[in-house]
């Protein structure tokens, strides 16, 4: 059997130790090991954004990170950006405006945006565009998603 | 009881967020992945990795034997055959004697973990012999040697052909003043729905199995697996957790979903199966690659006098909806126009590929693209604007097709105006400078089939049950399919305003086939119209309880009592009146929680011939779209700039719903214009992840007009129609337009990539043509 040395990471701002093999991918730890079912998987691939966390603050595709490369650094998932009760003023934008439709994309959306808020609280458009290229949606065709972006980023809460 | 008028609607027409949002912004929304079921299987499916081949014996020892393997499947464990289509059962859920496309699935395994799975599959042997492949439907319209099914036409590969003549088009053709020929040719495009496909299913000691699945259509799956299964109905409950997209792609019941029941009955162990991204591409089902052609005639004056098609439609694999496919490319290219006379010959021919299905605006899609160019070309050769030709032949309200198809609303010339007008079309179509250009595309589509697909039992097409107990919470049960278009919000939406309660009491449950009346599922645009009028009719029966309730607590006739914002007042003296749960407590004295079950079904439509109903529905959306756009002459890379969308739903009820399904059908016909293609080498697929098949970049998204325009309905639920598939259709051929009032190259094949722009251009500049009209 492959050795599951621990593995020691802050997850969603408290310490995490986890058995992980070598080849563990992040988002099979967080889904299956962890549970945090938020975290969505879409094509393994790297190629929808759908399993998009934070890693040290900066928007990660998870499927293609090997937990062991966390270790000792920060992660932060849907969960983690979701306060205990009620909605970030992103999420409330995303709701309000009708930026779900399936919503399997939306964790990653949200995840992706809230780290565009944090570093460019008012972005432009194309700074909006250019952030959320790397996340697919079939349903909105962005529209509201840009706009609910916009509503967060306009003063939101 | 009369209809009230528009300002008396509370919630009806307002931007009404999506109940289950919070839930969708938070991970917190439960879709099949995200269900552990204790000591759950990893379930494996083996894929042929030939055309066609006769699988002639399998060695599973090997598999079977390796610790950590439960259960390994081959398909004549299994060989009941079924389909979406109750006359065209042609799958069965593991290949049994062949395997009819790369992508087949040969065998199932469960295993404790994926890697076991992996190893066993890998342990697994087949003799198989191959067998000729079919990869161009041109070469199975005659006998061949070795039929992909044997219920194809005269030992050919065709699955369905349709003939239909109406009128005498031969005659219209030979007085016509003019007449025009399209040739298209189509590429195939999938779904590409954010969740894979994904089941889960247990088999429990009591006798009964549950499956999770991603599914648009519980009901028919759950048929399909009492079917292939051998277990009766009530024995099996099917629950749709939270969908991630479906398109039409979730709507056939999928062999996975048969195989992972399967292997659960095997193991009676939970099984979870699921489908990875480049398998979801094989499992396809997605529009036909079509090649078609279009004749159409007028008289000088651009009145229509008849069509006269083609169209040679690549089924792939499977029968899956072909049928209807193949009726839908003939019927659906009618409306929103008056055609006198109408010829169609349709043939979708079995293809050893990926099988195609139903895709968003199924069977009328390409169709129209086809249809739309011709009228465009056939507007410049009458000299006629191209909306005042469309205007001239449009359908008028309350009046029948050549094919008898009953039309009752449409708003298609308010749709003209509305786009001709605020697209400033008038001071742009062929005045704007070379490479930018306008486009008109207009469209129409079913408001749901007016035939179930299951003709037994006679039963409502849609059931709705209510509960409201003392805590003033309302449950509201359906088998109607939420993928994301926002149905569960607008059946809460419905009932609230019914009973003039804040829509956060009523809570949609989650579709689980034990406790949810039966509702069709989520295909041909039906769930408005059909669970809009059921939800109204069950929560009518339960505010004519309320209402009774307040009439006896206030002593005033049941008849001047009225609805007002949670509270019943009297008509009469509006202080008068009680609250919705005092009223509701009332009404419970005498009977406990308030129940009741509404219902909908469609009365018989369309003539008598074979094939009449194929297309009839209890109303149709209308739709004109102008697009504007850019195009770099240099490199022939286009920009869409402006969509502007004049559609006709009838009343919208949800207008932030109805918004999104317009955007996000703009998007997903933008796809298949600029891009979108399965592509094939021969028979093997070519593209099969997200990242080789690209569906357009939130860049390339253009601005969105929406313009909503649609009078009330007379049958719809408060007025309404569909908003979900009819919005796609008109997105393709207005770009189309576009790009030739651009640079006046004619595009009539799909998708038109960049390197086609540029070669039309070329062209053009070396036959020297103005660029500008014929």
């Amino acid at each position: 059997m492959p050795s599951l040395a621990p593995l020691r990471f802050r997850l969603n701002g408290h310490p995490a130790e986890v058995p992980a093999e070598a080849a563990r991918i992040l988002l099979d730890l967080l889904r299956e090991d962890l549970h945090l079912t938020g975290t969505k998987r879409g094509c393994d691939l790297g190629t929808c954004g759908c399993c998009t966390v934070l890693v040290d603050g900066r928007p990660t595709l998870s499927c293609l990170t090997l937990a062991r490369l966390v270790e000792g650094r920060s992660v932060t998932t849907i969960e983690g950006i979701s306060p205990p009760q009620g909605l970030s003023p992103l999420q409330r934008a995303f709701v309000e405006t009708g930026a779900t439709q399936c919503g399997f994309c939306t964790p990653g959306f949200v995840v992706t945006a809230t780290a565009l808020l944090r570093d460019h609280p008012h972005p432009t458009r194309e700074e909006i565009l250019r952030a959320i290229s790397g996340n697919l949606c079939r349903c909105t065709g962005y529209t509201k998603i840009v706009e609910a972006i916009e509503t967060a980023a306009g003063g939101g809460a | 009881m009369a209809e009230p008028t528009t300002s008396e609607y509370r919630l009806i027409g307002q931007r009404v967020p999506y109940v289950e949002g919070p839930l969708k912004v938070t991970g917190r929304a439960e879709y099949t992945d995200d269900i552990q079921r204790p000591g759950t299987l990893v379930g494996r499916l083996l894929r042929s990795p030939w055309p066609h081949a006769r699988l002639r014996a399998v060695d599973v020892s090997a598999a079977r034997a390796l610790p950590g393997v439960f259960a390994v499947l081959t398909g004549e464990r299994y060989p009941t055959t079924f389909g979406v289509l109750p006359i065209t059962h042609d799958e069965t859920a593991i290949a049994v004697d062949k395997a009819r496309y790369i992508g087949d699935i040969i065998a199932a395994v469960a295993a404790t973990d994926e890697r076991t799975a992996e190893r066993a599959l890998a342990l697994i042997r087949f003799d198989a012999e191959p067998l000729p492949e079919y990869a161009d439907p041109r070469g199975g319209t005659d006998r061949v040697p070795e039929p992909i099914h044997s219920r194809g036409l005269n030992g050919s590969n065709i699955q369905k052909e349709v003939v239909q003549h109406f009128g005498d088009v031969d005659a219209a053709f030979a007085r016509a003043a003019h007449s025009v020929r399209v040739r298209g040719n189509f590429a195939g495009v999938t779904h590409a729905f954010t969740e894979p496909l994904v089941t889960i299913a247990e088999s429990t000691p009591d006798g009964r199995l549950t499956v999770w699945s991603a599914t648009q259509v519980p009901h028919y799956l759950h048929r399909s697996l009492s079917e292939v299964l051998g277990i009766p109905m009530h024995r099996i409950r099917v629950i749709k957790p939270e969908v991630g997209g479906g398109f039409g792609g979730k709507s056939d019941p999928l062999p996975h979903e048969i195989a992972c029941a399967a292997l659960a009955l095997e193991t009676g162990r939970p099984v979870k199966l699921l489908v990875d991204r480049e398998d979801v591409f094989y499992t396809n089902h997605g529009r036909h690659p079509t090649q078609n052609e279009v004749r159409i005639a007028t008289d000088a004056d651009g009145q229509i006098l008849a069509y006269d098609i083609e169209a040679l439609i690549d089924g792939g694999a499977w029968s899956s909806f072909g049928t209807v496919t193949t009726y839908y490319n003939g019927v659906l290219s009618m409306g929103p126009y008056r055609v006198p006379n109408f010829r169609y010959r349709g043939r979708r021919v079995y293809t050893t590929k990926p099988p195609s299905g139903a895709m968003r605006a199924h069977g009328g899609t390409n169709i129209r693209y086809s249809i739309e160019v011709a009228l465009d070309q056939l507007a410049e050769r009458a000299h006629l604007d191209p909306f005042d030709l469309r205007e001239r032949n449009a359908l008028p309200p309350n009046s029948t097709t050549v094919n008898q198809f009953r039309i009752t609303s449409t708003s298609f010339r308010k749709c003209l105006a509305a786009a001709r007008a605020k697209s400033g079309w008038d001071r742009k179509f062929r005045q704007l400078p070379y490479g930018r250009g306008v486009g008109l595309g207009c469209g129409f589509y079913i408001s749901g089939s007016n035939s179930p697909i299951h003709f037994t039992p006679v039963m409502p097409q849609s059931t709705v049950h209510l509960k409201v107990d003392m805590d003033g919470g309302i449950a509201a049960h359906s088998m109607q399919a939420d993928i994301g278009q926002g149905s569960n919000t607008l059946l809460a939406l419905i009932v609230a305003e019914v009973l003039g309660v804040d829509i956060e009491r009523v809570h949609v449950q989650r579709v689980d086939s034990d406790v949810s009346p039966v509702d069709l599922g989520s295909y041909s645009s039906r769930v408005t119209f059909m669970m809009g009028n059921a939800a109204r009719s069950a929560a009518e029966k339960i505010r004519a309880e309320l209402l009774t309730a307040a009439a006896e607590l206030t002593g005033r006739p049941v008849d001047e009592m009225q609805v007002g914002h949670e509270r019943y007042f009297s008509r009469v003296d509006p202080e008068v009146g009680v609250t919705f749960l005092e009223a509701l407590h009332r009404a419970m004295a005498r009977s406990g929680a308030l129940v009741a079950s509404g219902s909908f079904n469609t009365s018989p439509l369309g003539g008598t011939f074979k094939g009449a109903r194929a297309g009839t529905a209890p109303a149709y959306s209308f739709a004109a779209y102008v697009a504007e756009l850019e195009v770099d002459v240099e490199t022939g890379v286009y920009q869409v700039e402006t969509v502007w969308a004049a559609f006709d739903c009838g009343r919208a009820l949800n207008r932030l719903a109805v918004e999104g399904q317009i955007e996000g059908s703009v998007h997903m016909g933008l796809g298949q214009v600029m891009g979108e293609a399965m592509n094939y080498r021969g028979t093997r697929l070519m593209n099969p992840s997200l990242l080789e098949y690209k569906i357009p970049m939130p860049q390339q998204m253009p601005k969105v007009e929406i313009l909503l325009v649609g009078d009330d309905d007379p049958e719809g639920p408060f007025g309404a129609k569909e908003a979900g598939e009819g919005p796609l259709i008109a997105t393709l051929p207005a770009v189309g337009n576009a790009l030739y009032d651009a640079v006046g190259v004619r595009f009539t094949d799909l998708p038109i990539t960049p390197d086609k722009v540029l070669k039309g251009i070329d062209q053009r500049r070396q036959e020297g043509r103005p660029w500008k009209g014929a």
